[in-house]
């Protein structure tokens, strides 16, 4: 066997972060159970609320329409919680040790996860819209609107998904991961996305209408289905933005604090 | 390069308010097969992971291949390869994707990693499982597989962490002899061990440390002649072992020991002597310091 190689030699970083994507993804197509779970359960709730809650909750049948939003962020919830358990194992193994002693980015390891869960989350949400669609889903949006709906999913999944990366980080192992992360699963019900917030008892209203779920909620049903916006768009795309920022910082402390230890 | 490829000198390490690292010192000859000795919980795996740049040091300092690992973090990681104490290789992944993925990050072309790849597959006796993921190998595999994805591009120092804890007879023997073929290629191995033989067998310098601190350095030889030149064992009919005394190896010596030893026990014991092993010295070393911190 020959030496190869010489000391000079790294990744750029490039070639670093379309590594560990590549190797996410792989874990990801995988990991099928977590996959097809993470699509299957946010059509089951959807059908769950289009026919079993929808009739009552609202008689005239075009539930469908108001709850389409909120389960697309649900599953979106779902599917990312999965990166925080990803994060986490890759934390306790011993091959987080010689990426860290490798010359390369290593954080890139989690931006990886992030990736990959975008882009789990996008077919997800696709196949929600899709079985949407044919449970009577009929959305209003032109081309342009998609497009900013389709923006606005992909901030929220981005978010969302790095505050389960740093919640992955800080958690001791999988299991715990899972645990402080199902606490985040339960936002959208407390927010517009089954049922108005006017609906609700007043004291639960205020919490309701200035979580960040809610605003993110209002932009994307005004997009698809036509609904007044307001200012939800900017309190949506700011909420994301800060807690996108917050979740970062707090990865990369995290990373680089948790170094040599497992 | 000729001299010391690892420096270290003074180097401190406290977690909360247990000392781990004590004021190690120590220097590592380029090429050279080194290993550090200790029981568990001596601090072996904390100095690794300060060598290795996983953990900052508290005090002291240590340069690899002549740069700081404090200040010159990035050159450093250029200069080692870390296979940690439990395999670091990908459980999803098969061999062949872990080997892929590491060449990549080490900067060869897709081109370059799958030569290299196939090379370390077949060196390493993986060939057969190369398309098996990593989680469905046996305990030697996976070793074979964490060193050999060590080896995609040969750094000068190659730190292992305990690589033969868990192995069998036949996984530990055919580890040493990788061991042997780095050193013949001018690799600096530094490796963990809680197995005296492994050390005696291996190493070219021992260091001994317990409690954070160095007890003795020196070849198996130099160390083994520190407990003296003859060991006498005593028997009993039934091949127990009752007594381990130690000599000078000078007739003078075993006979006066004998004497006195036939004074307080059965004269009927029978009496083997022997040169000391590597687990007399460790036991020496470590008893001495352990009526140290008593006293």
């Amino acid at each position: 066997m020959k030496i190869h190689g010489s000391i000079s030699k790294t990744a750029s970083f490039r070639t670093t972060n379309a590594v560990f994507i590549g190797r996410s993804i792989r874990l990801s197509l995988r990991n099928a159970e977590a996959l097809i779970m993470a699509i299957m359960l946010p059509v089951m709730l959807m059908l769950l609320f289009t026919y079993v809650f929808g009739g009552s909750i609202d008689p005239s049948g075009n539930y469908v329409n108001y709850v389409v939003p909120g389960i697309i962020l649900l599953c979106a919830g779902f599917g990312s919680s999965s990166t925080g358990v990803d994060v986490a194992h890759d934390m306790t193994n011993g091959i987080i040790d010689r990426f860290r002693t490798m010359p390369i980015q290593s954080l890139s390891v989690v931006t990886g996860h992030v990736v990959a869960s975008l882009a789990r989350n996008l077919l997800a949400t696709a196949v929600v819209i899709g079985v949407a669609l044919l449970v009577g889903f009929r959305p209003s949006a032109n081309a342009l609107e998609w497009l900013a709906a389709i923006g606005v999913i992909s901030l929220f999944i981005l978010t969302i998904t790095w505050l389960f990366a740093a919640i992955g980080l800080v958690a001791g192992s999988p299991s715990a991961a899972s645990g402080y992360g199902f606490i985040l699963l339960f936002l959208p019900y407390l927010s517009s996305a089954f049922v108005p917030t006017s609906s609700m008892p007043s004291w639960l209203q205020g919490v309701a209408e200035h979580q960040p779920i809610t605003p993110v909620i209002e932009t994307i049903r005004g997009l698809l289905t036509g609904t007044p916006i307001h200012d939800s768009a900017w309190w949506a795309v700011g909420w994301c933005a800060l807690i996108l920022l917050l979740a970062i910082l707090w990865s990369i402390v995290s990373f680089n604090r948790k170094a040599g230890r497992r | 390069m000729r001299g010391n490829v690892i420096e270290v000198k003074g180097l401190r390490k406290k977690f909360g308010h247990q000392i781990v690292l004590d004021g190690i010192d120590l220097a590592v000859p380029t090429g050279t097969v080194y290993a550090l000795l200790g029981p568990n919980g001596a601090g072996k795996t904390t100095l690794i992971n300060i060598m290795s740049t996983l953990v900052a040091p508290d005090e002291g300092s240590v340069k690899i291949a002549g740069y700081d690992i404090v200040t010159d973090k990035n050159m450093v990681k250029r200069s080692i390869s870390l296979t940690g104490q439990f395999a670091a290789v990908d459980e999803m992944l098969t061999g062949e994707e872990n080997l892929r993925m590491i060449c990549r990050l080490s900067g060869l072309t897709v081109a370059e990693s799958n030569v290299r790849t196939v090379e370390l597959l077949q060196h390493f006796d993986l060939t057969a499982a190369a398309r098996k993921s990593v989680k469905t190998y046996s305990g030697g595999m996976r070793r074979r597989l964490d060193i050999a994805i060590s080896l995609v591009i040969s750094r000068p120092v190659l730190f292992l962490d305990e690589p033969t804890t868990g192995l069998d007879t036949i996984s530990r023997r055919a580890l040493w002899k990788i061991i042997d073929q780095l050193k013949e290629r001018g690799i600096t191995v530094f490796l963990t061990t809680q197995y005296l033989e492994e050390a005696d067998q291996l190493a070219d310098i021992i260091t001994v440390i317990d409690e954070g601190r160095v007890v003795a350095t020196g070849t198996a030889k130099e160390l083994k002649s520190r407990v003296g030149g003859e060991v006498i064992e005593l028997f009993n009919d039934k091949d127990d072992l009752i007594r381990t005394v130690s000599t000078t190896g000078s007739i003078h010596d075993i006979r006066q020991k004998l004497n006195e030893l036939a004074s307080i026990v059965s004269p009927e014991l029978r009496v083997n002597i022997r040169k000391p092993s590597m687990d007399d010295v460790f036991l020496a070393l470590t008893a001495k310091e352990m009526e140290r911190s008593l006293s």
